[in-house]
Order: C-alpha cells, then structure tokens, then sequence
C-alpha cells in the first residue's frame, strides 16, 4: 500500500477502494481512522457506508469467561470449511483510571496467519458502556462494505443488561456458561431478552444440558409457558456447544444461517431501524459533545460540570442549560 | 489525533513458555495507559506479522527466553518491512548476550531490554520513539 496523500476525502476515497480491492494494510488503517475518529473516517464511512448490508452481523456476548472468543475462532474454523470469510471486532473494556486496555481475544484465535479470509480486530471499549466500542458499528460497515460474508462482533463480557450489542447485529447469540443461575435469572429482563439464539457453552460440564431446558422452558413462546403476548415476546433457539473441541459449533452456524433467512423476510425493517437509530444517537452524542468542547462553549460547558461535581446543581439542569446554550449559538 | 492511546502488540515468538514476563509487561503498560494487544505463546513471525498488520499496532514488543532470538526476530522485522510497516518500532525483552545486541538492532530491533529492566522504563522508550498512526 502506499500511503496515500491529499485532502482528507482523496486520502479516504483511496483507502477505501483500496481496502474493497483487498488491500489488507489499507483496511487495517481505516479501522483505525474509524477508531480515533478522524476527518478521513468520516469521508471514508460516507463512501462506504452505502456499499454495505450484505455481510450477516453476528453479535456474540455473554458473561465473562463463558468463553466467547473460544467460540468465535470454532465459528471462524467453521465458516473457513465452508468456504466463506470471516471478519471479527473482539472488544474488551479500556481502564477507566488509565485509558490502558488489555486485548487477549486474539489468544484463542489463532493459526489464521496465512488466511486472507480470516481479518481480526480488537478495540478497547475507550469508556463506551453497553458492550461494544463507540466505533464497534462503523468498524463493522468497514468490513461489511469490503467484502466479507460474515461480520462478528464480540462484546465484552457482560452482565445483565448490556443490550447494545442486539442494535448492532443481525443476529445476537447470548452466551451463558452452565450452572450460572436458576430459572428466575431467565425471565429477568435485559441481555436473555435480546437472543436470538441463546448457547450453553461448555457443554461437556455437567448441569449443561439441565441449564439448556431450564432455559429452554424459560424462554418459551407466548401460548406454550402462559406469558405474555408483546412485541418483545419471542423465542430464541437454545444451543448446547463445546467450543474448546468444536462441538455443536456446526448446528450453531446453521442456527445463524436459519435465522438470516429467516430475518430478510418480516422481522428485518424494525431491527435495521432500531439498528439505525442507535448509529445516529451515537454519532449525534458525539457532535454535540465536540460542540460544548468547542472554543465557544468550553467555558459554560466546564462551568456546568464543576458545578454538578460540587453538587450546586443537577445533571439534568446542567444539561438543559448547555441545551439551550447550543441553542443560542445556532440563532447567533 | 496524539492523545489517544498507542497500541501496543506483546507476542511471544518461538517455543520457550515462559510468558510470565511478557504478561506482567502487558499488565504494566495497560496500567501506563497503553492499548495492548496480548497473543499468547509460540507465534511464527508470521502470526506476528499478519497480528501486527490487522491491528495497526504502533509498537510490537517481543519476549523471547529460548535463545532464538538471531533467527526469529530480524524475521519478524524484514516481514513487517515487506508488508509495508517498517515504521512500527520493534522492542525485544528476554535473555539477550551482549553480543547480539548490534546486529538485532541492524536488523530493525530498536530497543533491546534485558532482565531487570523497569515497565516505567519499557513505556517511556514507547512513548519516546513510536510514530503514532494516522490516517
């Protein structure tokens, strides 16, 4: 690759064609432009952004250790055999103290070396809560519009209610261990509710397979386990896998695959939408956040914050008071 | 962008198993603020490499205690130059004579740590002499 020069949007436009040509190494570069948001990220997501929607976004979470990444690189073994290529976004969490990250996922994803079909990332979540990075969705349309057939995010490990990952993807597989709770844990709301297809990882424990009934049982349909008949109600596959030797992994990519036909019928505009909203807030948080930090509004913007840190007064005044502030300068 | 994190990949390259000190080392410079890229034991220069190239790493710092040092590292350092990234700076940590130490640094190596070595120290060179990406 030679580096490209010019203005922000040659540089991007060059990058990109180069990264949708197979370039690797240019690839590489935009997902790190993507990652520290810069201008050339920006013009480079405007080209190909429209020139994505046709790779399956797979999000994988779970709690930590339930062994995710072992997961993913059978998924990836898998979806080799089959012929199709596989990119992977593997998050972990940044220090909240330090802004230091350790990314290990790529500690069980190994021996892909030679494999152009096979292009790990891994992003530190850089203070986003909810799973996934801020850039987590944009590094995927990067991959999707450069030709990969499957997109997998993986999240941090997570607790209950890191749901992100479910607006991002096409199909969200939540991951559980065995023995990780009794049916209550279930019919809580939050992460279960979001699975498109739940899987029992380390299925050679024992209590695997009672965990996969129990919230086979849990998470039944409506009519069959008397609940209610909402919106939200519907019902995920549940799995049993073993990722360390592989097994289950093949029914697992059928399930997915089941679940991708399946959502290009009716499900589809509701997700993308929600899918859509949620890349707008973020990019919308994000502006307005570079606006208060903007010469014209530093001033009020750290006024407002000192004085919620002093308690004089409340999160909620302060940020109608920059509101408006955001406001008055619009008009000016 | 200068203030985000660098990022950083640990690799063990090589058949030694002995990644206590490359662990305490990603531990360290995760603590210094760094994004580290850990890869665990017995890599190829090759598994490096293609780690290195799909991270877009700033750094990568090898740990090496088998002694293979003369072959695997001037490897990894004329395969990252092949593949377009002869500006990643490449540190080495481990059993290192003396006399090695000239011809790793001709090959590309451009800081060598030996036992006893500081994580304050390690971080510092990063900071010191990494070209941060940008795009």
């Amino acid at each position: 690759m030679t580096e490209p020069v010019g203005t922000p949007a040659e540089r991007a436009a060059a990058l990109a064609a180069a990264a949708r040509a197979g370039d690797r190494r240019a690839l590489a570069r935009l997902l790190t432009a993507v990652e520290n948001h810069t201008a050339v990220a920006e013009q480079a997501l405007r080209v190909l952004y429209p020139l994505a929607g046709g790779a399956h976004l797979v999000g994988i979470t779970g709690p930590p250790g339930a062994g995710k990444s072992t997961l993913v690189a059978a998924l990836i073994a898998e979806l080799r055999a089959a012929g199709r290529t596989v990119a992977v976004v593997a998050v972990d969490p940044s220090s909240p103290i330090t802004g230091g990250a350790l990314l290990g996922d790529r500690v069980r994803m190994q021996s892909y070396a030679s494999d152009d079909g096979v292009f790990i990332r891994s992003m530190a979540s850089r203070g986003h809560a909810g799973g996934l990075a801020a850039t987590s969705t944009s590094a995927a349309a990067v991959f999707d519009a450069s030709g990969f057939d499957i997109v997998l995010l993986e999240t941090v490990g997570t607790g209950q209610s890191e749901v992100e990952v479910a607006a991002a993807a096409d199909t969200t597989v939540v991951l559980e261990a065995p023995e990780m709770g009794d049916e209550v844990q279930a019919i809580k709301a939050g992460l279960l509710e979001v699975a498109d297809i739940v899987v029992v990882n380390k299925g050679d424990r024992p209590g695997a397979q009672r965990t996969a009934a129990q919230l086979r049982a849990m998470l039944a349909p409506p009519g069959e386990a008397g609940r209610g008949s909402g919106p939200a109600a519907r019902r995920p596959e549940v799995l049993v896998t073993t990722a360390m030797s592989g097994e289950g992994v093949p029914a697992l990519l059928a399930a997915l695959d089941r679940h991708r036909a399946r959502g290009s019928g009716e499900a589809t505009p509701a997700a993308r939408r929600a899918r859509a909203a949620a890349q707008v807030r973020g990019v919308l948080v994000e502006r307005l956040w570079a606006r208060l930090a903007a010469p014209g509004l530093a001033g009020a913007t750290d006024a407002a914050l000192e004085a919620v840190a002093r308690h004089d007064t409340d999160p909620y005044a302060a940020a109608d008071a920059l509101l408006a502030a955001l406001g008055r300068e619009e008009t000016r | 962008m200068t203030d985000r994190p660098l990022k950083v990949l640990i690799a063990k390259p090589g058949l030694d198993g002995h990644d206590r000190g490359a662990k305490v080392l990603a531990r360290g410079l995760r603590d210094e603020g760094f994004e580290v890229v850990y890869t665990g034991l017995r890599q190829t220069p090759e598994m490096i490499v293609t780690a290195a190239l799909q991270e877009d790493v700033d750094v990568v710092g090898m740990s090496i205690l088998s002694g293979a040092h003369m072959t695997l590292v001037p490897r990894v350092c004329e395969q990252l130059r092949a593949r377009g990234m002869g500006d990643v700076l490449v540190t080495l940590g481990g059993i290192i004579p003396d006399d090695d130490i000239e011809p790793l640094r001709a090959a590309g190596v451009a800081g060598v740590f030996g036992p006893g070595t500081t994580i304050r120290e390690v971080a510092d060179f990063m900071r010191a002499r990494a070209t941060p990406r940008e795009a």
